[in-house]
């Protein structure tokens, strides 16, 4: 191109920062995404844990004494909140990361999502009955 | 074509993701009962160390630790990207690492048990 142009280009505005508070979808989205922080923080605790049970009788009644701090059940109440917000959002976008074809057909999406959450439920309860939570 | 890393760091973060949502509600949920003075049998220093001493129980231990460290390393490193850290090689490079220790430590307190 010669000569000089006069049209002003059309730059829109978008903060490198804060872009995803304009809408609620992408909202919901970086909620989702800063999910695995909690994730991660608990994976932590639990690795805490290995190494309390690794160390010793001693060194593991200190970790469970330390989970009843207030740092600790605050930290659970939270953790609970947004690992049960992850489980929602992982299996609502399940059918469409990992869709499961049979033949010529796709299997719908819901059928996953629910055959998703019956096994979540199965599960949790089968880990809290082998756990001992049951008898008390 | 090029060689990347890509498809076994997002196989890490989409099992850790699988993982995490399977397991970690209920496995919140036991701590916090514990927290709140109501251990199940379960956590008993000698039933859980009899656990973690069975291969199966050291397969379950690490395949929950591991990929769950894998899928928050990874998505941080988008999330960060997202709210505008352009320093994307570093923040892989920390977090990646990072996990990796992780890793290696889980497999290290498994294998004391």
């Amino acid at each position: 191109m010669s000569g000089k142009s006069y049209v002003k280009p059309f730059v829109r505005e978008v903060s490198k920062t804060t872009w995803y508070l304009a809408r609620g979808r992408d909202r919901l989205h970086m909620a989702h995404e800063a999910s695995c922080v909690f994730v991660g923080l608990y994976a932590l605790l639990l690795l805490w844990g290995l190494r309390a049970l690794a160390a010793g009788p001693e060194a593991y009644q200190a970790f469970l004494a330390a989970l009843g701090s207030p740092l600790s059940l605050g930290f659970h109440w939270v953790a609970l909140a947004v690992t049960l917000f992850h489980t929602v959002s992982w299996f609502q976008v399940t059918p469409k990361a990992m869709p499961i074809q049979i033949g010529e057909a796709f299997v719908p999406g819901p059928v996953i999502v629910v055959g998703h959450y019956t096994v979540w439920v199965a599960l949790s309860l089968f880990i809290l009955f082998i756990g001992g939570v049951f008898h008390g | 074509m090029a060689r990347s890393n890509k498809p076994v760091v997002w196989g890490l973060f989409a099992l850790g993701g699988t993982v995490a949502a399977f397991v970690l509600p209920v496995l919140v949920l036991i701590t916090l009962l514990t927290g709140l003075g109501h251990a199940p049998a379960a956590l008993s220093y000698e039933t859980l160390h009899a656990f973690a001493a069975g291969w199966l129980g050291k397969l379950i231990l690490f395949g929950v630790i591991a990929p769950s460290l894998w899928h928050t390393a990874h998505r941080l490193r988008t999330v960060l990207y997202s709210l505008g850290l352009r320093a994307d090689k570093a923040v892989a490079l920390v977090g990646y690492g990072l996990a990796s220790i992780g890793t290696f430590l889980t497999l290290q307190y498994l294998l004391g048990i």
